[in-house]
């Protein structure tokens, strides 16, 4: 039987401290570990490095003052393009640093981080404002016949990284049941071991690991994982197909919320005042009001 | 009549012809009705997806259930697929200048935008792999602009100071938008009006672009579509999504 890794919300962030790198997997407004970003906006941490295909994560931590260093393909809710926390945060300059990266070169940073490479090649990017923003970008001259210069994406490692996945078995040997993985493999391979955490709907035994889905959908293994944190509807109010839909009806009330000073500490108080078990209970109270 | 959302359809789809066994991907409404109009009449090689992670092999209505999935196109597969070359983008563009540089990232200096908006997404990827078209539904002076405020979309000027690869493969194909159809199509590759929607005059063009166009001796008119296409375009739209995005002027 391998080890037991199960651990709640606030044990797995209190491993964690101020100006640490996090990457936040899942994509935009889909599949996000909300859970712990919750539980991460309840802690004293500061001056935090995230690194997303951002969406409500980001905005969330932003609004919230935790960001001092965003890395970002995007940031959006999918359905709703703008997400408006991060628009007011680029906006009012509040985000001391950011880091603005094509979709594919995101990928490539943290793949490069998960082979411990110093960086990948790639063409995407060159010539675009991507450069221009980022003077610190290199290029790379192939060695070849061709001569041909690439740009040199760094490779970026992660103190923490979080994913959520549909399942996972008590040692970290998760599954995702849905369309897409997005990247959260390498988020968690680009992490320094001790902080990888795995958040999932259910927590169920190794033998029905196969029950739902085919082996093809065992995308994470127990080496990848530090920490599983069962957290049923901890995606809320991203999607996590086939569990649940994205909540359109509370995400744009989230999104209304987050463009009025008065509306928001109003959100913040309801939702986000106390633990997981709160959020759910408000957001159940709040759906059935509806 | 025609209705203009039927012809910037058509336009949108004609954008897709000759692209043969590829991924026609349209970002939005009128882009994903283009791709799926020509993939269901004169280009029928194309591939195209739900717009989620599949692709569909049958012809399916926007937001339709009914999907025949015939392969699997998660993100990841889909940077394959464009780093690969074998993909033809439609997206939009909130500012693009003569040169065919794009902007959906930020209006206002990047480091403290006036405006945040999408972030460069996959532009920078898109443009230098493999050939991009886009879609504007209001053509204004303020979109056709002499320069933009970030490149996510690299134009000819930017390619062509990249050596040798990136200018074979860079490959900017039309610009559709309310008034007109514009393409690259002439020796200094700049914007070139390549033809007007019918009712729209080439002066109305001219004055809603904020730059010098290339502008042909003869500029047809941009072509309505067949009774077939028309018929393929309401299969496809029933609940004419089409006319939400581009309302008839009349």
């Amino acid at each position: 039987m391998s080890r037991d890794k199960r651990i709640c919300h606030d044990d797995a962030i209190a491993t964690l401290d101020s100006g640490m790198t996090i990457g936040i997997g899942g994509w935009g407004s889909r599949r996000k570990p909300m859970s712990l970003v919750r539980a991460l906006l309840r802690s004293p941490l500061t001056d935090l490095t995230v690194v997303s295909y951002g969406g409500p994560d980001v905005g969330l931590l932003a609004a919230a003052g935790k960001i001092r260093k965003l890395v970002y393909g995007f940031v959006s809710l999918d359905s709703i393009p703008l997400e408006p926390h991060f628009r007011a945060a680029r906006q009012n300059g509040t985000i001391a640093e950011c880091v603005e990266y094509d979709e594919g070169m995101l990928q490539w940073a943290l793949y490069a981080g998960s082979l411990r490479l110093p960086f990948l090649p790639t063409r995407s990017g060159l010539g675009s404002g991507v450069v221009d923003v980022n003077p610190s970008l290199r290029t790379v001259r192939s060695p070849y016949a061709d001569g041909e210069e690439l740009l040199a994406v760094p490779a970026i490692r992660l103190d923490a990284a979080f994913v959520h996945l549909n399942r996972s078995d008590q040692s970290g040997n998760a599954q995702f049941l849905g369309p897409d993985l997005y990247f959260d493999d390498l988020f968690l391979g680009a992490c320094e071991p001790g902080r990888r955490f795995v958040s999932c709907e259910r927590v169920i035994a190794t033998e029905s690991l196969l029950d739902e889905g085919t082996f093809h959908t065992l995308r994470i293994n127990r080496s990848m994982v530090d920490g599983v944190i069962e957290a049923p509807n901890g995606a809320h109010f991203t999607n996590c197909q086939p569990d649940y839909e994205r909540d359109e009806s509370f995400q744009k009330h989230y999104a209304t919320a987050a463009t009025d000073a008065g509306r928001w500490e109003a959100f913040t108080k309801q939702f986000l005042g106390g633990d997981e078990g709160r959020y759910q209970a408000a957001v159940a109270e709040w759906s059935a009001a509806q | 009549m025609t209705l203009l959302a039927d012809i910037v359809v058509v336009a949108a789809a004609e954008a897709f012809r000759g692209d043969g066994e590829i991924f026609a991907s349209g970002m939005g409404t009128i882009p994903m009705l283009g791709a799926r109009l020509a993939r269901s009449t004169f280009e029928p090689d194309l591939m195209v997806s739900d717009g989620e992670a599949f692709f569909v092999g049958n012809e399916l209505p926007i937001g339709g259930p009914d999907k025949l999935v015939e392969g699997w196109i998660p993100f990841r597969t889909v940077f394959d697929t464009l780093w690969g070359g074998r993909r033809h983008v439609m997206m939009g563009a909130s500012q693009i200048d003569p040169r065919g540089n794009t902007n959906i990232a930020n209006i206002g200096p990047w480091a403290k935008p006036k405006a945040q908006l999408l972030g460069v997404r996959g532009g920078p990827g898109n443009t230098i792999n493999h050939a991009t078209s886009f879609w504007i539904p209001k053509h204004t002076p303020a979109v056709f602009t002499a320069m933009v405020d970030m490149v996510s979309g690299i134009g000819y000027d930017r390619a062509e100071a990249l050596g040798e690869w990136v200018q074979a493969h860079h490959d900017l194909r039309r610009v559709v938008t309310n008034l007109a159809v514009l393409d690259f199509e002439c020796k200094e590759r700049r914007m070139r009006l390549r033809s007007v929607h019918p009712g729209v005059a080439v002066a109305d063009v001219m004055a809603a672009t904020g730059f010098d166009l290339v502008v042909p001796a003869d500029v047809p008119t941009s072509r309505s579509p067949s009774e077939t296409e028309l018929a393929t375009i309401n299969r496809l739209d029933p609940r004419g999504l089409r006319l939400r995005e581009v309302p008839d002027p009349q």
